[in-house]
């Protein structure tokens, strides 16, 4: 036996022990992610109740639906207008707490925890708690018009004003979590670089703007793919705050799936608007991922 | 601290103002969420929205504590939490040993395919899986939503563990392989074991999620005993949606698990999630 078979053999048992690892990750995916993603898009080609047996090949008609769809396209435009806006808001009001902390040190603890609140409340909650705190009846920003002699204000019965409010609620729920995201980020800058700089007769000031800001373009960049892709498929929240209206108002591609599949019961055009959304979210995540990574060389 | 001595006094003045009114906006809303929970039906449209509760009226919560329902609730939640959790930390440190300490065909492969996982939306998979719940039987049973959320969590819990497992050192291992032990004791004697402060925090990353979880509990239960707590708060909604009061007692016991959790482990849930934010 020479050696070569040895390691051969040993390279094999190797391969054959990850697999054996790998086994239930794979048997997973493949029935919850990878399976029912191909039978969405072959879905998408029938006119399917989901209840009854009865599924017929409609060729491209759901597609033909989807492409002349002004609601889905409308649904769409409200999912870009949380994205642009999500980022703008979001990032940097996320980076500014984020620096804060950090320069504050663990004096400034009770801030965190306070302004780390709201993540720990799931969407549901979220989405029903602002149902209440924006209603025209007992509401905060209503009572607070009030008290300076204003009149009620019907955030979210207004068809202009509805999916501003959705976006400041979905901006309350998601800035801790890029908070602690930028957290994250600075915490993995390296405290010697501040004593070099201060040594070097850098303020505080100089040091964020110079060195912490740039080190953490890379953390910024990937909050930026996730907040794009969360901003593409929200659902929970407006779902219960709003349910997409008044009219079509906040209406998200999401939820516009969601009504065709599960409440119209139409699941051969509502697999049609999901395999659509699947393809707008993963180009659209394409784009701007080739976009950041010809920003920078990292 | 070294950073007190080179802040310019005046921009950190104007800093500690913003964080104040950040707080305020951070805080306000569950303000008025805990204190209405207190207050009677008629007194949160009489009283100011953020008015004090008159008197601390406690009938709201005791009607949702003494209602079974909301502890049937409760438990279903915490069996589908328990569970997940269980068969996620297990499978997510089962794939992430082999990615992270062997070299292998196709491994570079799978990583990807794992981690693409991690931005697929749920709702390109919904219609089905609903399928396969009502073909299994499982439709409208608390079982079909262990799987989900195990499947689910998983890219992005064998990405967290894979970065993990690459932390430790190889000599470890190396010594119990000259010693004879196997790969598979090896992974249950030592790499398990010293995975736990990396199972600790994506247990505490996932398990804010799992608990919170909405859109599959919605579609793929159906009757009032077979749901979890974040559809307990629709069921109060359908209930009493005019007594505003009521509800938001209810919200306040739905975030209250989490609240307690948050002000017991504090820095190590902040440190699980931002685990769960660090990704290249």
């Amino acid at each position: 036996m020479n050696n070569e078979t040895l390691a051969s053999r040993r390279q094999r048992s190797t391969t054959i022990c990850a697999y054996v690892f790998l086994i239930p990750v794979i048997a997973l995916m493949v029935i919850f992610l990878f399976y029912p993603i191909v039978q969405t898009f072959i879905n998408s080609f029938t006119s399917w109740n989901g209840i009854s047996a009865n599924k017929t090949f409609n060729g491209l008609y759901n597609w033909n639906k989807l492409i002349h769809d002004g609601d889905f396209w409308k649904a769409f435009l409200n999912n870009i207008k949380i994205m642009v806006l999500s980022l703008v808001i979001q990032m940097p009001i996320g980076i500014l707490l984020a620096t804060f902390l950090d320069t504050g040190g663990r004096k400034y603890n009770f801030f965190k925890i306070i302004w780390f609140l709201p993540l720990l409340m799931s969407s549901v909650a979220v989405g029903y708690l602002f149902h209440y705190v924006l209603a025209t009846n007992g509401g905060i920003i209503s009572g607070i018009s009030q008290l300076f002699g204003g009149g009620v204000v019907d955030l979210l019965g207004s068809q202009k004003l509805a999916l501003y409010a959705v976006i400041g609620v979905i901006c309350w729920q998601f800035i801790p979590f890029y908070m602690v995201y930028y957290m994250a980020g600075y915490s993995s800058i390296s405290e010697d670089l501040y004593e070099a700089a201060a040594i070097d007769g850098s303020t505080r000031t100089q040091y964020i703007w110079r060195i912490a800001l740039p080190m953490l373009i890379p953390t910024i960049k990937s909050a930026v793919v996730m907040s794009v892709v969360g901003s593409l498929k929200y659902f929970d929240l407006v779902y219960v705050m709003t349910n997409g209206g008044p009219g079509t108002s906040t209406e998200l591609m999401a939820t516009y799936m969601y009504k065709n599949s599960f409440v119209t019961y139409n699941m051969g055009y509502g697999s049609a608007i999901a395999a659509g959304m699947f393809i707008l979210i993963t180009a659209i995540a394409t784009i701007i991922m080739r976009v950041m990574n010809s920003g920078g060389d990292d | 601290m070294v950073s007190g001595k080179k802040k310019s006094h005046v921009g950190w003045i104007i800093a500690v103002i913003l964080a104040i009114f950040w707080l305020l906006v951070a805080f306000v809303p569950f303000m008025f969420m805990v204190l209405t929970g207190f207050k009677e039906k008629l007194e949160v449209i009489l009283g100011g929205a953020l008015a004090f509760p008159k008197s601390f009226y406690l009938d709201n919560y005791l009607s949702i504590i003494t209602d079974l329902s909301f502890w049937n609730y409760f438990k279903n939640s915490v069996i589908v939490l328990v569970l997940a959790l269980f068969f996620l930390l297990l499978f997510a440190a089962f794939a992430a040993y082999p990615l992270s300490r062997f070299q292998f065909k196709g491994r570079g492969f799978m990583y990807f395919l794992i981690v693409a996982c991690m931005s697929i939306p749920i709702h390109v998979t919904m219609i089905p899986v609903f399928q396969m719940s009502i073909s299994t039987h499982l439709y409208d049973t608390i079982w079909i939503l262990i799987p989900t959320a195990v499947a689910f969590a998983m890219p992005i819990s064998v990405f967290i563990m894979t970065g993990f497992m690459q932390g430790i050192p190889k000599e470890l291992e190396e010594s119990a392989d000259i010693d004879g032990c196997g790969r598979y004791k090896r992974f249950f004697r030592i790499i398990l074991p010293l995975s736990t402060p990396g199972l600790s925090t994506l247990a505490i990353y996932n398990g804010v999620n799992i608990w919170n979880e909405f859109i599959f509990a919605f579609t793929l239960t159906q009757s009032e005993k077979n749901r979890t707590l974040p559809l307990a708060l629709w069921n109060y909604q359908g209930q009493y949606s005019s007594n505003t009061a009521m509800i938001m007692a209810c919200l306040t016991l739905s975030v209250l698990p989490m609240i307690i959790m948050f002000s017991i482990l504090q820095d190590k849930l902040v440190k699980g999630m931002m685990a769960g934010a660090v990704k290249g």
